[in-house]
């Protein structure tokens, strides 16, 4: 037993790919075959998720695999890992994976196209999970562009509507940028270290002071190559996880359906770039400075993401800047606070950002398809359920103090920042205030202020299909926080095992107290701002200028159409312009040769050439006419006679050779 | 261990196939899977004389393979894109009504 748990651990990513392959072949009518069926391999993969975790509790880290290309006396190695990062990692993914499946059925029901929807679906959650227990960068790269496709494929899934494919193919490009980079980093890092597996033997890129003696070697522009190779992965690791200056594509992928951003655009693929920095959390931490600069963004972007959804009327817009502010705060967390601290925020971010996400499919589907807050209000009565489930999804986003998770995992973040550089924690500290804001005017607006839905309408509260998985979430959103308190953290305990020795930080009260004032500062501000039955935003009057800049998402959109646009039309009109000019000398050379030849023609060519020329035309016209009945612009013909003619010369010379 | 000229009889005949295929079939996306055929006799014989060849543990044929199955993978790509065009222009994809680029004359 011992043995083979290991060894089926592949089947976590394994069955949700096969139930990509059957549904692939179903038929549209099946709506119902195609959702157990992807349901059935979600399913298979929590249950070896977990077999796979138990078995790291109580054995350690084990990988296993097989030789996948054996060209010589080297082999290519296929194998996957089994330490507390993949299988917690694992876990969650397959485990939010099929509460989000199993909601998905009860909003996708009156859709035509649910086969093709759960055909995609498993799709990713095969690439995903491929990804999380991959042992090296080539297997984790490939499940990464596995999941690229499946959220182009599931972004443009309305491929009727023109923003979804407009969204679809700017998710795929930005995210293929950042791809390139990563690549580049991939093959520089084989070329620098010999090695991309992770772990193998003592050999892999994790293990022991392997990397530790070129750490240093090679500066390039101040910076060594082994930092630039990290550099280069972040940038795709920022591709993927809407860091600046790549998350334009975030907010435009809430065009998918509200599953879809739960699942693929919220919980789990968004959070792939800081499982992979924290899965090369020991070759960053060899180089510093790229840590500090990783951290520089990722509280940029937690900036910058909790600025502009404070302005966003759209729910799931707020909810994408939302989830690209927390993307920041984890990658501060990993830089600050190695992958125990990224890790954590990771998982309850998943839980309650998938159960806020839901929560929206469930408002969205009780209001008719209605996404502007604004035209929402006094939830609370129509959608009990969903309501609650909602604020308890709020309270831990907003870090409401002790009994949310959202609130100890961001108290560890601050605090890792406050012991590693007091700027940064400032401005992380800003981030907590403005989440807390920002999420309260959400659920003001749309659960507890009077209803501004025209006359006449009333929500209702969605299937029980749809209630359930939120509850479900509700109670891991609380529950989730108390496995990494600070007085017990056994979940940073549980991922520092693997990673060597973690600093063993203290309990920082100061830290914690300020961290709840923020959180209940935030939430009081939200609640004197937005009570009562306005029916536009106080603060656009109040803050003018500034407003509608963040309401237009600070131009930034607009600047990239400028700078990328504008530069490849400048490209394209120099390039006309070169054009013109070779056209102009083209002209002038043909006038001057047309002139001669009028002069020669004038002086005999008439009399001397035609003559002779016009018989020799009319025989080849003959001739030609024969033959056309051979060449009768059959393509198959014309292979046929060639066919001929190569076997015949062959046989003439294999004849004449004998 | 099978002789070389096993791995050659049995390329020469999957090129052979492809050929026929190629001729005979009218429909363009059956054209295709038999050029594909052709391409994989090309690549056996790669793989076929790598192997039998003077420098077996240089990897010159199999990476020759390698490549060639990308590029065959890429071509596919492009001929199925041209399939669907040829469809849209001319409402079906048999082969021998593709006559366009012959002249009438008279």
């Amino acid at each position: 037993m011992s043995d083979l748990c290991p060894r089926l651990f592949c089947i976590v990513a394994l069955a949700p790919f096969l139930a990509a392959l059957v549904s692939a072949f179903m038929r549209r009518e099946q709506k119902k075959n195609s959702a157990i069926l992807a349901i059935a391999g979600i399913s298979a993969s929590l249950v070896f998720a977990l077999c796979g975790l138990v078995y790291v509790l109580t054995h350690g880290p084990i990988t296993v695999g097989f030789n996948w290309i054996v060209p010589g006396a080297n082999a290519i190695r296929l194998s996957w890992v089994l330490d507390p990062l993949s299988t917690s990692m694992a876990a969650m993914v397959s485990f939010v994976g099929l509460l989000i499946f199993i909601y998905s059925y009860a909003y996708m029901h009156d859709d035509v196209n649910v086969t093709r929807f759960f055909t995609f679906l498993s799709l990713f959650a095969g690439g995903m999970l491929t990804l999380v227990i991959s042992n090296s960068l080539l297997l984790l790269f490939m499940a990464w562009e596995i999941v690229g496709l499946a959220s182009y494929l599931l972004i443009g899934f309305w491929y009727h509507k023109p923003e979804a494919v407009a969204a679809a193919r700017k998710a795929f490009i930005t995210t293929r940028v950042g791809d390139i980079f990563f690549l580049i980093g991939i093959v520089w890092l084989y070329s620098l270290t010999g090695t991309i597996t992770f772990l193998e033997e003592g050999r892999g890129l994790l293990e022991g002071n392997r990397l530790q003696p070129i750490a240093a070697a090679g500066l390039i522009f101040g910076l060594p190559a082994l930092g630039w190779c990290c550099l280069l992965i972040f940038g795709g690791a920022a591709g993927k996880s809407g860091q600046i200056p790549l998350h334009v594509w975030l907010p435009d992928a809430m065009e998918g359906p509200t599953p879809v951003s739960a699942l693929i655009h919220a919980a789990t693929m968004v959070a792939a770039g800081v499982f992979l920095i924290a899965r090369l959390y020991p070759v960053f931490v060899l180089v510093p400075l790229v840590l500090h600069i990783v951290a520089w963004i990722g509280v940029l972007t937690a900036l910058l993401g909790a600025f502009l959804a404070v302005a966003q009327n759209d729910i799931k817009r707020i909810l994408a800047y939302s989830t690209i502010s927390q993307l920041g705060l984890m990658m501060l967390g990993l830089a600050t606070g190695g992958p125990a601290v990224g890790m954590f925020h990771l998982m309850a971010h998943a839980f309650f950002k998938a159960l806020l996400f839901l929560g929206a499919g469930s408002v969205i589907h009780g209001m008719a398809g209605e996404q502007n807050i604004w035209k929402m209000g006094g939830l609370r009565k129509s959608m009990p359920v969903t309501c609650l489930c909602f604020v308890v999804g709020y309270l831990a986003l907003s870090g409401f103090p002790f009994l949310f998770s959202g609130f100890w995992s961001k108290d560890e973040i601050l605090a890792a920042t406050f012991a590693f550089d007091r700027t940064l924690f400032v401005l992380a500290v800003v981030v907590s205030l403005l989440t807390a804001f920002y999420m309260t005017r959400l659920v003001m607006l749309v659960f507890f202020n009077p209803s501004r839905a025209a006359d006449g309408f009333h929500a209702h509260e969605s299937p029980r299909l749809m209630t359930m998985p939120l509850i479900v979430l509700a109670i891991f959103s609380i529950g989730f926080g108390f496995i990494g308190t600070p007085w017990w953290n056994g979940f940073g305990k549980f991922l520092a095992g693997h990673h060597g020795a973690e600093a063993e930080h203290h309990v920082n009260y100061f830290v914690m107290v300020l961290s709840s004032l923020i959180a209940l500062s935030g939430i009081g501000a939200g609640y004197l701002v937005y009570r009562g039955r306005g029916l536009t935003d106080p603060l656009e009057t109040r803050l003018g200028v500034v407003y509608r800049l963040l309401a237009q998402r600070l131009y930034i959109d607009e600047m990239y159409d400028a700078v990328i646009g504008g530069g490849l039309r400048m490209i394209s009109k120099l390039l006309n312009a070169i054009e013109l000019a070779f056209e102009l000398v083209l002209r002038l050379l043909s006038a001057v040769v047309t002139g001669l030849a009028w002069i020669l023609e004038k002086a005999g060519d008439r009399y001397l050439v035609d003559g002779s020329f016009d018989r020799m035309c009319d025989g080849l016209r003959i001739t030609g006419k024969r033959f056309l009945s051979v060449q009768r612009g059959q393509i198959t013909e014309t292979i046929g006679y060639g066919t001929l003619g190569v076997v015949f010369g062959c046989l003439i010379v294999w004849s004449l050779l004998k | 261990m099978i002789p070389l000229n096993f791995y050659l009889f049995f390329a020469a005949a999957l090129f052979s196939i492809g050929l026929a295929g190629v001729l005979i079939r009218r429909n363009t996306i059956a054209v295709l899977i038999s050029l594909e055929l052709m391409f994989n006799a090309a690549n056996i014989n790669f793989i076929a004389f790598w192997r039998y060849g003077l420098m077996p543990e240089q990897f010159g044929g199999y990476l020759f393979t390698l490549f060639s199955i990308a590029i065959a993978a890429a071509e596919v790509a492009i001929g199925l894109a041209l399939a669907i065009l040829i469809y849209r222009k001319f409402r079906n994809i048999e082969v021998d009504r593709l006559n366009d680029l012959k002249e009438d004359i008279e």
